[in-house]
């Protein structure tokens, strides 16, 4: 859709104008609405995510919309209302499989098992839907962020309130649960149930967002920014707010250079946020180089003293 | 594929060795059936350790990686099979570069995998738009889900040669990776070299995933690599006793999936996928309720005494 406007519009160094452009069209206004909510919601789980280790988990949550989308189609359900139905599913399948097979430690083996079998349904429906669906899974699988209705992003715009609202009320117990499980439970949280709810809300954010961003980068959206964060500050507070705002530059930047170029929206949010990971990542190492050599010579200088 | 033929074939009848013998009288399925009796093999051998090691996130990752791989090979004009190759064991290594710490690896993993998906649909346009022309983008299919029954005589060839030198090396370095896995400072401290085997075998699984996406679809690698592993984790603790079980049950699983999947007419991957995670959702059931039930009648024994 966008390759047709792709020849008319040509960058110019009036920002103003440049912008004014930008949000000329209503799909393009809708596309910046949706993805800003969608930013908003998932800086603040991604950043649970990263604390819990639980990327495989938000992974494959986001890959079981793939099998939620496409059952949705084939049984005639309202698309979002499948994702997360889906999603509900692949949580209680991994939190059953995990308390079963006990293995406290890391949750991997679950989550993989859970995230083949959601693979294989969704395969299994594509198969079975006789309808064209090459177009349809690529809707899935990348997203159609320049093809929102105002009616998604009303939807969108609730779920969105009401992540966050449940967020800030189980913040405090979720972070303490999160860092260290058994103290937690020792002191009365409940940890089990934490951990479900969590699931259930990555679930809900993954089905909200997969019509905007698409399965594949759902997860960008989520690990990056909130592990970016996590190398900037040790705060909480100011972790979620950071990974909240490189969520929310990501995805703003992403749409307009996807926009004036013929290129996916996609590929430029992922870009930016692994460029941006690279350099904090290399800007740490080089500070940890700087300080360790400049200790090495003061400690050199004072046995030179001493001698 | 399998669609079209199996409105022709004969029905499924109770003599299995006539069954037998029909399956076998397809060109295709001989070689479907030779290829995934390889591929079982090596995944059952490699995903025993992947599961020890718990690095199902960096299997999964890599078989995306391949995708990826594939995909800029075949927008930039390079041998998809080399650029494939190429991309994830560099991948691989920078994986494997991240340490054997299990806190932070997957966050490290996961944000790697963002981007190459994020190249993926970079290279996926670039294919759909100026090399096949049609949009519909059907090879970026053929890669997530295979066909097993598609496997071409030459794939077999380079697939049974590729996997037999990971069969060797895997045999050979099977003892000090088990050790090293089950435990690392012991076994630094033994003088075995940890990181070097951590590196190597993340080389030998980025090489064997991405021959067998290749072949037969990452959704089919990524079932076979985990869930046999997974099962015999969850029912035997002897390590080479385990190993032989996840590789039997893989080729078993795959063995199954093929037979059903060429009388129903569904696709062999979701036949196997399903057949296996049913399996595994059994056994990890039942030795829950084994293990209740033991735990409760020593109780009820101690309380008695």
């Amino acid at each position: 859709m966008h390759l047709a406007f792709a020849d008319t519009i040509s960058f110019s160094w009036d920002l103003l104008a440049d912008l004014q452009i930008l949000l000329h069209y209503h799909f393009m206004q809708n596309a910046y609405l949706a993805g800003t909510l969608v930013a908003l919601a998932a800086g603040v789980i991604g950043y649970f995510m990263v604390l819990r280790d639980q990327s495989f988990a938000g992974h494959s949550l986001a890959n079981v919309g793939f099998a939620g989308a496409t059952g949705a189609l084939l049984f005639g359900i309202t698309p979002v209302v499948g994702l997360f139905l889906a999603g509900l599913l692949a949580a209680v399948g991994i939190q059953t499989l995990n308390v079963a097979a006990r293995q406290n430690r890391q949750s991997d083996i679950a989550v993989g098992a859970v995230f083949t079998a959601s693979l294989a349904l969704g395969f299994l429906f594509i198969h079975l839907s006789k309808a064209e669906y090459a177009a349809n899974v690529y809707n899935v699988l990348f997203g159609n962020v320049l093809g929102i209705d105002d009616v998604y992003v009303a939807v969108i715009a609730w779920s969105t309130l009401l992540l966050i609202g449940v967020f800030l009320v189980i913040a405090r117990p979720l972070f303490f649960a999160s860092i260290d499980p058994d103290v937690a439970a020792a002191h009365g949280v409940p940890v089990r149930a934490l951990s479900f709810g969590y699931l259930v809300l990555l679930a809900l954010e993954v089905a909200v967002a997969v019509q905007v961003v698409g399965v594949l980068l759902i997860f960008a959206l989520l690990v990056t920014p909130a592990a970016i964060a996590q190398y900037v500050t040790t705060r909480p507070a100011v972790a979620v707010l950071v990974a909240i705002a490189l969520a929310l530059l990501f995805t703003w930047a992403g749409l307009a250079v996807g926009y004036v170029t013929p290129y996916p929206v996609g590929f430029f949010i992922t870009t930016f946020a692994f460029a941006t990971y690279v350099l904090v990542r290399g800007g740490r190492l080089t500070r940890d180089y700087l300080v360790r050599r400049r200790a090495a010579s003061r400690l050199r200088s004072h046995a030179g003293g001493a001698v | 594929m399998s669609v079209i033929i199996a409105g022709a074939l004969p029905p499924f009848t109770l003599n299995l060795w006539q069954d037998l013998q029909v399956i076998l009288s397809y060109d295709f399925m001989r070689q479907a059936l030779l290829a995934g009796t390889i591929l079982s093999i090596v995944a059952g051998l490699v995903g025993y350790f992947v599961v020890l090691r718990h690095q199902a996130f960096a299997g999964e990752s890599l078989s995306d990686v391949a995708f990826t791989g594939a995909l800029g090979g075949a927008a930039l004009g390079i041998n998809p099979f080399v650029s494939l190759i190429v991309t994830t064991v560099a991948v691989a290594l920078a994986m494997g570069g991240f340490g054997e710490r299990l806190r932070g690896r997957d966050v490290a993993i996961g944000t790697v995998l963002a981007w190459v998906l994020g190249l993926g649909v970079f290279f996926l346009s670039l294919f759909t738009t100026h090399v096949s022309g049609t949009g519909t983008g059907f090879s970026g299919v053929t890669v997530l889900f295979g066909n097993i029954l598609g496997t071409s005589i030459e794939q077999v060839r380079s697939i049974a040669l590729i996997s037999g030198m990971a069969i060797l090396v895997l045999l050979v370095i099977a003892r000090p990776l088990l050790f090293a896995s089950l435990d690392p400072d012991v076994a630094a401290a033994r003088g075995v070299p940890v990181r070097a085997l951590g590196l190597g075998f993340m080389v030998l699984l980025a090489v064997t995933v991405s021959e067998a996406t290749l072949a037969v679809g990452a959704l089919l690698v990524f079932a076979l690599l985990l869930l046999p592993a997974a099962i015999a984790h969850q029912v035997v603790s002897r390590p080479f006793v385990g190993l032989s079980l996840a590789a039997g049950l893989a080729v078993a699983f795959t063995w199954l999936g093929i037979a059903i999947g060429f009388y129903t007419g569904y696709p062999s991957s979701v036949c196997i996928s399903l057949l296996a995670f049913v399996s595994y959702v059994v056994v990890v059931g039942g030795s829950s309720r084994l293990l209740k039930t033991t735990v409760k009648n020593s109780m009820l024994s101690h309380q008695g005494r």
